[in-house]
Parts: C-alpha cells; structure tokens; sequence
C-alpha cells in the first residue's frame, strides 16, 4: 500500500498530470507537491498522487560518488 | 526503470555486501536493526539479504505495515460500515482480507452482499460520490503519512465542491509515536532503525529526533537492494563512530524538511488523536481524527458506529511480530493454521506484512 514509484511527467493539466512508467500512464495529482514541476520531471508518486520531486542532478551525482568508491575498491 | 535498475547493479550490491561484513567485523558485539517500513520488510525478503548479512546483524521488523497495524476494533468498525444498507465502501485492496473479530473480513461482507469497492487512490472517491449521488460513499482512511495527505487533499476538495455524500473512516496512524513507544519498551533492544522513505519523503529528518536523543542511529533508506545495503551501511558506521543522528541515504525520494506542502494540507484537515495499534496499544497522539471544520466528513461522526467486543483471533503473535519480539515462523500457527490464503491475522495478509513477506521468500 505504502508503494510508491518515480514517474516522468508527460503532460500537465491544471492539478493533473500523466506520468509514464515504464511504458505505463497514470494520472498523478499536483496538490501534494511543493515545487514547481513541468513536462520531464521525475517524481515519485504515491495513491494517485505525485509527493516528491526527484533531483536528478544530486541522485546522478550521489550514484557516481558510490561507483566512484566501489572502483577504488576502499573495502 | 530510471531511479530502481540503477540501485540494483550487483557490482554495486557485492561492494556493498563486502563493506558491510567487514564494518560488521569490526563491532565485538551482535546488534540489531530494526526496519519501520513493509516495503523495506518486502525487499529485504525479496532478495534475500537476511541470509546475506554476518551473522551479528540481525534485522527484525517494526509495525511498518497499515493494515497490520489496524487495530481489531477498527477492523470491525470497518466491517460494521460496509454493512450500512446506504453504504458504498471503498477501500485499498491491501485491507479486504484483513480478518476483523471470528475471521470476518471485507472480502466475506462483500461476498454477503455488501458494496465495497476497491480504489487505488482516494481521489476515485470524489467520482464515486458524483455518480451515486443516492449512495453515502465512505473511503477507508488508511496508512502512514505517505498516505494520510492525499486523504486530507480529496476532503479538502470534497468540501470546496459541496460534496456531501461522501465521508472518511480515518484510521490513519503516524510513525513518530510508534517509534518513540517501541523505545520505551524494555522488551525491545534495537541499535538502529532503518526508517521508512516514503513517509520520510513527507516528514523530513526533523520528526524522528527522538531517536538520537535515546542513543540509537536512525537511516531513512530507499526500497531497492542497494538502497537497503547501505543504509544498513550508514548505520553501522553511525554505530561505529558513536555519532548517532538521523541520515538520509535516500536523497532522491527525501529532502531534509520532508514535503511542507504536504504536511500543510494534512494539518489543516486533520490533527492527532491517541490511537490504537494492533500488538502496541493505545499510543498517545498517535493517530489523526478530523479538525472541527472538517467533521462533516468523519464517517465516525456521521454514522453511529456500536461498540464491539472485539478479539483478536486467539493464538495470533501479530503483536509480538509487530514489535519484533519474534520473528514469524516463531509463531506456531505459522504457515499451517495461518496462510496467505486464509490468514489467522493481519500480518500474514499483506505483501507487506511481516508473516507474509517472511512466507513467500523463506
Ligand atoms: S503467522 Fe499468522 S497467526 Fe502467527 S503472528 Fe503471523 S499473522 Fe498471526
């Protein structure tokens, strides 16, 4: 029940935007969400509803820095 | 899928695996880590990381999952709704099969007659109320604070539509208490807490400071098999250091001050109440009932709901489980009297139930 899945915004209307996961659309409501989002944007999505806007930029960097220490092979 | 294969690479996962085991070996003593979240419960089993840690970590699982921790009486509140004659019930399908008092479920009520219909979100609700407009449509208000604000956003929208025919059954709960409750059973010794990311998506790290003040590390921690590894990474090096805090290995699902928006529109609908957890007790402020202005939407209000003499099936361990006294196959009803299929509590029913989790993946 608690599942929820990041999406990609593919259209905006009012407080309603489609999200594709995965080849899948669903409906995702706006209300919940504290910034500002367009078509593009990753969000997680949870009950019909988009709560989290992800920073790709801090995920991407945060991902590299673990790849980064795994190639360095510090353990 | 963007934002999950990436988190389960098995170089990554085997690195992981490695730094664990030797952070692990560096500790002269067993610890425990407790996850407060089903989906953590479910992937944890999933993949088979019980079975892959050192042998002194020992995961054991909270009462992360909604409808395990419903509470008997309000399993059979629910049922007692469900059963109005004017009654449409609408309810996430996790908790159709949740058994209420001698095994009776919303699954069985349905069978007998009663309108109950399955929703993904609660906003189908709203359409629910506007294409039955001779029905009283109630929605099960279910879950933690994932959940909880997209409720408070449909009564909200309810209300600014003059939508009367459609009312909640609010058995929201919220995790802070129930963290803070656990902590103070002397029963229970856990190092650290693997804490639930979709709920912290909304909180933030700020709710759960409770924890470092009692000594013990605390890592929201995203739902894929990497996510898992070093969270459990973070809070041993938390343990290790002896600098507790409240860290977030999830950054792409949670920012520091969780969702304010969110929070703002649940705070404005609805405000804690003491509640009722299944295997924890009555939890003061643990729960969220409807703010004077919203009352017309509580279906507790609107309907007048009985007392029951509510019991829990007997031989049921769900609390224990729920508190991580044992671990489910230390219950004896365990996969013979209880069953996904016919379960003896709630823990068994859920994907994310503990018992059930701990069946499907033994
Ligand atoms: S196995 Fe079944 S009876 Fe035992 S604690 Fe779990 S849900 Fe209850």
């Amino acid at each position: 029940m608690c599942i929820a899945f990041p999406g990609k915004i593919v259209s905006i209307d009012d407080n309603r935007a489609v999200i594709d996961i995965e080849g899948t659309r669903r409906d995702a409501f706006l209300d919940l969400i504290d910034e500002e989002v367009t078509i593009g944007d990753y969000v997680i999505c949870h009950a019909g509803f988009a709560i989290h806007k992800v920073d790709e930029e801090l995920a991407r960097e945060k991902l590299a820095l673990l790849r980064e220490l795994t190639d360095h092979e510090v353990y | 899928m963007k934002f999950i294969d990436e988190y389960r690479d098995p170089k990554l996962f085997n690195w992981l695996l490695a730094a664990v085991r030797k952070r692990a070996g560096q500790l002269n003593r067993s610890i425990t880590i407790m996850e407060v979240c089903g989906s953590h419960t479910n992937a944890i089993g999933r993949y088979g990381i019980r079975g892959l840690l050192p042998e002194n970590i020992r995961l054991i699982s909270g009462p992360g999952c909604p409808v395990c921790v419903t509470a008997i009486q309000e399993v059979d509140a629910a049922l007692f709704l469900a059963r109005q004659p004017d009654v449409l019930f609408a309810s996430f399908g996790d908790m159709l099969r949740v058994p209420g008092t001698k095994r009776r479920s919303l699954e069985k009520e349905r069978a007998d007659g009663a309108d109950i219909r399955v929703v993904d979100s609660a906003v189908e609700c709203l359409d629910l109320a506007q294409k039955n407009p001779d029905r009283q449509i109630v929605f099960m208000g279910i879950g933690f604070e994932t959940t909880s604000p997209a409720a408070a956003s449909v009564v909200k929208t309810a209300k600014s539509h003059a939508i009367s025919n459609l009312a909640v059954f609010s058995v929201h709960k919220v995790i802070p208490p129930a963290i803070d409750a656990l902590l103070s059973d002397p029963l229970l010794s856990v190092d650290g807490f693997m804490l639930p990311g979709h709920v912290s998506t909304i909180l933030g790290t700020a709710a759960y400071s409770i924890i470092a003040r009692r000594g013990r590390a605390g890592v929201i921690t995203g739902f894929e098999p990497v996510d898992i590894l070093e969270g459990i990474l973070m809070i041993l090096e938390q343990i290790i250091s002896g600098d507790v805090k409240t860290e977030i290995q999830y950054r792409r699902g949670v920012k520091e001050e969780g969702n304010p928006a969110a929070r703002r529109i649940l705070n404005e609908v609805f405000e804690p109440a003491d509640s009722h957890w299944r295997g924890l007790g009555m939890i003061p402020k643990s729960g969220l009932v409807f703010r004077q202005e919203y009352r017309g939407f509580d279906a507790s209000i609107r309907f007048d709901i009985p007392a029951f003499d509510s019991q829990d099936a007997s031989g049921c361990r769900c609390g224990d489980v729920l508190k991580g006294i044992i671990s489910p196959p230390e219950c004896p009803q365990f996969g013979s009297a209880c069953l996904p299929r016919n379960p003896l509590g709630p823990c068994m029913v859920s994907a994310e139930g503990t018992c059930a989790a701990y069946y499907k993946y033994q």
